[in-house]
């Protein structure tokens, strides 16, 4: 797949703060990029540069092999983390705002019908729920067709139905050829939208493959979890090297049969045992020392 | 970049109309304050008394008493011919000349009124010396002198706050980040606030200026279109002054404080209230600079003394060449984050 936006040797610095650290990447055309990272690592910087919304220290950014200019505006559909609606103005009347804005644009009855906006289209933008506004957001957002979409964080705060629906839109949008770049918190949402994701800690990029390749590249080993109720801190920290987080002893091992029999022996009840493969949570937390959601 | 900024021009439009509580204010306010000023203050002009005093000889016996008046403001004049107009215009109450002992008076003025018994008082031992003279011309009322400046002062009001805090609070809440997102450039969305806020403004003062004169009626000599003609470069002049502010403020609190440094001056140094004829040098001067001055004198020019437009040239292009400058600088210094 041709590349479609490449980022080279990108910095930003904020006072003595560099955000973001030298970084560079590209994505591909039709694909759909993460960009993961704790909070602070730079990821909003990063992808707001590459929006054209803040200008870069140093470094560049080229879509199709141009720096960003008017066809890039035209063709980039961007949905901020948070973004304030002009007041006193219906969704009908911002979409037709923003339509106006583009040369080539969607009919708006049609991401009405696509993103379920018809029951709420003629109320007022602050009378919206969570939810609605979101579903607003990614249809400004794709009111220009497209053909690349920044969504930053576009789950956050949302329940996690509108974050399944959320979800299959992203999948729609997709499959119609979109590329897309996405910030997120959340593993599953990585795993399940992106084909390629980097991951950020201190303005850097720490890791950056196929999040199956970058999970066989850094394990090759199986979580073992455990109810935290079930086993002493003692017993789980000194014999298991086990470590505690979200109610749950996770205790890494190669080999389960022999981590059972031990387990066994001190007379843990294996009643809430569960056995996973290591996910994006885990690789997260082995390259940045930080759970994502801290 | 006509359909941007249509669209743009549309939505800030809508915004305005349908904050209910904002449109009511900018309309009610300033029909409240001309009644208050047509009904209270008509009888009972609050400032103190001014006299203009013609200068040469030395005033002597009663003169010089009179001159000892407290609560009167005396106010050197060179000659009579030449400020004979202020006496019309309220400006001053009376105008006397010590040396021949006329007094030039309106007698319509109830200020005017007042002094002249102060006068005639301390010439008690003589008043046959004294000499009245009733300055011609239309009656011209207090109301009549402070509306052009009521007008002008909703103007600025509407133009400094209704650009400068909306674009504030568009940049606070990240309104503009999303517009930045998309093709509209900055000249773009300034030409859009600037238009709209521009023709609601005169849509909202002509509304005011109708239904005060149907209500109060006032004095109105000059050309209705020469009046609408700086009325709008006031309000364009006063809207980039408040672009100026906003271009670059991310907190509605720091944007208050800017504008209300601005506005708070201009309210009570431009000569809306009361005239500056008297006041220090300095003040005079400094009223020189400030937009509202020549928006309140050129209106008045007009409506009062039925002034044309080569007599009101100076302030125009005081006015045009101002909000030239001002829109340069605010789209230059203009930041969107």
């Amino acid at each position: 797949m041709p590349v479609i936006l490449q980022v080279s040797n990108l910095v930003k610095r904020f006072g003595q703060l560099t955000a973001v650290n030298d970084i560079s990447f590209e994505i591909h055309e039709g694909s759909c990029f993460g960009l993961l990272g704790p909070n602070g690592a730079g990821k909003t910087t990063t992808i707001e540069m590459m929006e054209g919304i803040k200008t870069p220290d140093a470094g560049t950014i080229r879509y199709q092999g141009e720096a960003l200019g008017q066809q890039f505006r035209n063709e980039a559909g961007i949905m901020f983390q948070t973004t304030a609606l002009q007041e006193f103005i219906t969704v009908r009347e911002i979409m037709v705002q923003f339509s106006r804005f583009y040369p080539d644009t969607s009919s708006i009855d049609e991401l009405a019908d696509r993103y379920a906006l018809h029951e709420f289209l003629n109320q007022d933008t602050r009378k919206l729920s969570g939810g609605q506004k979101q579903r607003l957001l990614l249809a400004m957002a794709l009111i220009n067709k497209p053909k690349i979409l920044f969504l930053d964080e576009p789950t956050t705060g949302l329940d996690p139905q509108s974050r399944r629906n959320l979800w299959k839109q992203v999948q729609l949008i997709k499959e119609q050829g979109a590329t897309i770049l996405l910030t997120t918190h959340y593993m599953e949402e990585a795993y399940e939208l992106c084909e390629e994701i980097a991951i950020m800690d201190h303005g850097r990029i720490i890791a950056h493959d196929a999040p199956d390749a970058l999970l066989a590249a850094h394990f090759d080993d199986v979580v073992v979890q455990i109810h935290a109720n079930d086993i002493p801190r003692q017993i789980g920290e000194q014999e298991f090297q086990a470590i505690y987080r979200n109610g749950s002893a996770h205790i890494v091992t190669g080999d389960v049969n022999k981590t059972i029999e031990h387990l066994l022996h001190f007379n843990i009840p294996l009643d809430r045992l569960r056995i996973r493969a290591r996910d994006l949570e885990d690789l997260f937390l082995e390259l940045t020392g930080k759970e994502l959601r801290a | 970049m006509w359909n941007r900024i249509y669209a743009l021009f549309v939505a800030r439009n809508l915004e305005f109309i349908r904050d209910r509580s904002a449109l009511a204010w900018s309309v009610l306010l300033p029909i409240l304050i001309i009644f208050v000023f047509a009904f209270a203050f008509t009888e009972e002009n609050p400032e103190k008394f001014k006299v203009g005093l013609i200068l040469g000889g030395t005033s002597e016996g009663a003169a010089a008493v009179f001159k000892q008046t407290r609560f009167i403001n005396f106010i050197d004049f060179d000659e009579v011919e030449t400020n004979l107009f202020k006496v019309e215009r309220h400006q001053v109450d009376m105008l006397f000349d010590p040396n021949t002992h006329r007094y030039w008076i309106n007698q319509t003025s109830p200020n005017g009124y007042i002094v002249e018994k102060l006068l005639v008082a301390a010439y008690a031992d003589s008043p046959e010396s004294l000499q009245q003279i009733l300055v011609e011309g239309d009656e011209i009322r207090y109301i009549d002198w402070v509306i052009p400046g009521v007008i002008a002062m909703n103007i600025m009001w509407g133009a400094l706050f209704g650009i400068g805090y909306v674009i504030v609070r568009y940049r606070k809440f990240g309104v503009l980040k999303r517009l930045r997102a998309t093709p509209v450039t900055a000249m773009e969305f300034l030409s859009a606030q600037i238009l709209s806020r521009l023709w609601l403004l005169v849509a909202v003062n002509t509304v005011i200026f109708i239904c005060m004169d149907y209500f109060v009626g006032f004095r109105m000599l000059g050309s209705y279109f020469n009046l609408f003609l700086v009325f709008t470069l006031g309000c364009i002049n006063l809207i980039c002054c408040g672009l100026v502010v906003a271009a670059r403020i991310s907190t509605e609190e720091v944007a208050n404080g800017v504008l209300n440094l601005i506005s708070w001056p201009m309210m009570f140094l431009s000569g809306v209230w009361f005239s500056l004829e008297g006041a220090h040098p300095w003040m005079q001067n400094f009223a020189l600079i400030l937009p509202l001055t020549h928006v309140t004198e050129a209106a008045r020019e007009i409506m009062i003394d039925g002034a044309g437009i080569v007599q009101i040239s100076d302030h125009l292009l005081v006015l045009g060449v101002s909000a030239v400058i001002l829109l340069i600088v605010g789209a230059r210094i203009f930041q969107w984050e």
